[in-house]
């Protein structure tokens, strides 16, 4: 092998290690896939005097799974999981839309800004009770939340009274509707993942929330507030959810409490591993969740334009889901390896890449020691 | 339990109420004694009669098989949220198998619970091979499964087979004038299967010795490869027969059955006592679980006043009380298990 192969090498090595390249590889491979069904698939266009094409439905559609995905990628940080975060998003537009509804002038700004107000201080609450039952009752994090994601959903059909609420306003409209041409939801979900992005990379917040994943005990030892840190960021996921709800009953122009946010708990988890963060907490990826609830929104709208029949869109959607899951997982990966090139992949340990890479327990503790190639890796 | 000393000072007597208290198997005491004061209320109140809780077996047979498959994956430290789907998979691979294709009753019964148990295989293969998180590897088995009962049929087909309608219409009779429906009665037969499996059996202390260190557990060269994959197949059986009893029950199949059924069955183990962490429960505990709830759903009913979501709200502030009952009550006695 001639020095210059090598280095090639370990070039391409390297970049199939960094975290972000086999989320983006799938996200454009998706993406690319659609233009032989719609040629048309990357062009956008002008009409009623906002933009339109098939990428800003992502874009627009996307604001719900982005907003969620991002709050659940800081729980699952912390080692955490919120399944509440469905129920979160009906109570939130249950309580603005029934404020709305239940007014005189419904296109009244303060009306709306308060009953924006009311719905995202609920949300909080909620948020309060599952940190607190995580971080002071001690309840492992998938009953905590097992709880509200139960109870949540009749307190919202409590506060619709079982119907679907239908609101006019027009400035709540605008919330789910566009902005300058451009759908509101993407400049929402641009200040949350700014704000997320800057509070845990420009400052100590995000290491102390890894930190508080790795080994809670430990970090409480070390002098980090670990119960805070879990507190701060079950709210931080309730609020999300509750902006998430509120967009959701603003673009429908009205709240389904059976309906809002069903199942949005799953998508979000789905998106945060599939954007690199392991469930088992301890390190987390911002733009991995991005693209993670890009992807999977990709994947509705794929499914949509490319006409597979209704019936057979959750067979397609579980089938991708399962070969993103293998793609991501280094085992797969080590067996396929091992399988194409018999001999070659021996004794070459693949780096902690994946959602489970080095966390998860592994049964062969000598294969999966650091070997010196995954050290030179700057992660 | 005593621990070895090496000083030569005898060790302080533990008093007998702090034994009792630190006892992990309190929290299915506290169940039971809760069930039972939950149903002596229900009794003042509504004069319910001896067949009652013999009724509490008959609608909530299909969610106690269900709950046994889940105690076994969550034993292990997993956990399953395919039931549901799998559960209405069966009953649409029922319902095709019997009216489209003219299929045994038999002979569907055992391509059902194959086609169950060959899907939890596969979730298993996919946890312990390729190391995707079960949460993950079972929340893509819930899409795979209700999208396929959603390709089989699109609507809900009604059995009306001779059999089948003489089968679920088959009632034990119990001393006292009340009886039992053959679903119930496959219920308390896989409860107490399971109990046997768990307790008696190598298989169900290899369940036991995963959840509780699964690293340790292979050390000790228990095949958890095996195990494993054996308990998520048997998770998928369980949902499969779930689902036949099911069938029994709404007597079609029905592509949009049990819906979310996996978090009844999973708020059922946990009620019960089982850590969602692995290694300690009991299915019996399970077993009491899902009859809490389906009082709930009796007295909620009886009350006639009272609206639909009152149930969910009443399902989750219970499973609120019990998990603090249970911390409070075992929070010294066991280590803090996250």
């Amino acid at each position: 092998m001639t020095a210059l192969a090598r280095i090639r090498q370990r070039d391409w090595r390297s970049l199939t290690r960094q975290q972000l390249f086999w989320p983006l590889l799938i996200l454009v491979a998706l993406l690319l896939f659609n233009l032989p069904f719609t040629p048309n698939f990357f062009s956008i266009g002008v009409r009623n005097g906002h933009l339109y094409g098939s990428l800003v439905s992502i874009l627009y559609f996307g604001t719900v799974p982005i907003l969620v995905a991002l709050g659940m990628t800081l729980v699952i940080a912390t080692g955490g999981i919120d399944l509440s975060v469905g129920a979160v998003m009906a109570i939130s537009g249950a309580i603005a839309c029934r404020l709305i509804s239940h007014a005189a002038d419904q296109n009244s700004v303060s009306l709306v800004l308060e009953a924006m107000g009311l719905a995202l201080l609920a949300s909080l609450a909620a948020g309060l009770f599952n940190g607190l039952m995580v971080a002071r009752a001690g309840v492992q994090p998938i009953v905590a939340t097992l709880i509200l994601m139960v109870a949540g959903r009749g307190i919202a059909q409590l506060i619709t009274s079982g119907f679907i609420l239908t609101e006019l306003s027009k400035p709540y409209g605008v919330l789910g509707g566009y902005a300058a041409t451009v759908p509101t939801g993407v400049f929402i979900v641009i200040g949350f993942v700014a704000v997320a992005a800057v509070l845990t990379r420009r400052t100590a917040l995000g290491l102390l929330v890894e930190s508080v994943g790795g080994n809670a005990e430990a970090s409480r030892l070390a002098g980090v507030r670990a119960q805070r840190i879990k507190v701060m960021v079950y709210l931080f996921c309730a609020l999300c959810a509750g902006v998430a709800g509120l967009w959701n009953s603003s673009s429908l122009g009205g709240a389904d409490a059976n309906n809002a946010g069903l199942w949005i708990e799953l998508d979000a988890i789905l998106a945060v591993v599939i954007g690199g963060t392991p469930l088992t907490g301890g390190r987390f990826s911002i733009s991995g969740t991005v693209v993670g609830a890009l992807i999977l929104q990709t994947l509705k709208t794929t499914i949509f334009t490319i006409g597979i029949p209704a019936q057979a869109n959750m067979v397609f959607e579980a089938v991708v889901v399962i070969i993103i899951c293998l793609l991501q997982s280094t085992d797969f990966r080590r067996r396929v390896a091992r399988l194409l090139r018999p001999g070659a992949a021996r004794g070459r340990p693949v780096g902690p890449v994946g959602p489970d890479g080095p966390t998860a327990p592994d049964q062969r503790p000598a294969q999966a020691a650091v070997s010196p190639e995954s050290v030179e890796i700057p992660s | 339990m005593t621990t070895a000393k090496i000083d030569a000072r005898p060790a302080a007597p533990v008093p007998v109420w702090t034994r009792l208290l630190r006892d992990p198997r309190l929290p299915i005491v506290v169940t039971a004694a809760l069930l039972v004061v939950m149903y002596a209320y229900g009794s003042y109140r509504y004069s319910f009669d001896q067949q009652v809780p013999a009724n509490l077996l008959i609608n909530n047979s299909y969610l106690i098989v269900a709950a046994v498959g889940a105690t076994f994956v969550i034993l292990t430290g997993g956990i399953d949220l395919s039931i549901g789907s799998l559960v209405g998979f069966s009953t649409v691979l029922t319902g095709l198998l019997v009216t489209k294709n003219h299929v045994p009753v038999g002979l569907a019964a055992v391509v059902v619970l194959v086609a169950g148990a060959l899907g939890g295989l596969l979730m298993g293969c996919m946890i312990q091979y390729f190391r995707v998180p079960p949460f993950i590897a079972t929340l893509a088995g819930l899409f795979l499964f209700r999208g396929l009962s959603l390709m089989l049929s699109k609507e809900s087909i009604p059995i009306n087979d001779k059999t089948v309608a003489s089968i679920a219409q088959f009632h034990i009779s119990l001393p006292g004038g009340a009886f039992l429906s053959v679903g119930a009665t496959v219920a308390l037969v896989v409860v107490a299967l399971a109990v046997f499996v768990l307790h008696y059996t190598r298989f169900g202390r290899q369940v036991y010795a995963i959840g509780g260190n699964e690293q340790s557990a292979l050390l000790m060269g228990l095949p958890v490869a095996r195990t494993k994959i054996a308990v998520y197949a048997l998770s998928g059986f369980c949902s499969a027969l779930s689902g036949l009893v099911f069938v029994l029950y709404i007597q079609s199949g029905d592509p949009r059955a049990a819906i979310g059924m996996e978090l009844d069955a999973i708020a059922a183990v946990v009620i019960g006592g089982t850590l969602l962490t692995g290694g300690f429960g009991y299915v019996l505990g399970s077993l009491l679980g899902v009859l809490v709830i389906g009082l709930i759903k009796t007295i909620i009913s009886d009350e006639g006043t009272l609206s639909s979501w009152w149930i969910k709200i009443g399902t989750g502030a219970l499973l609120l009380l019990f998990i603090l009952l249970q911390r409070t009550v075992t929070a010294r006695g066991t280590r803090t298990t996250r």
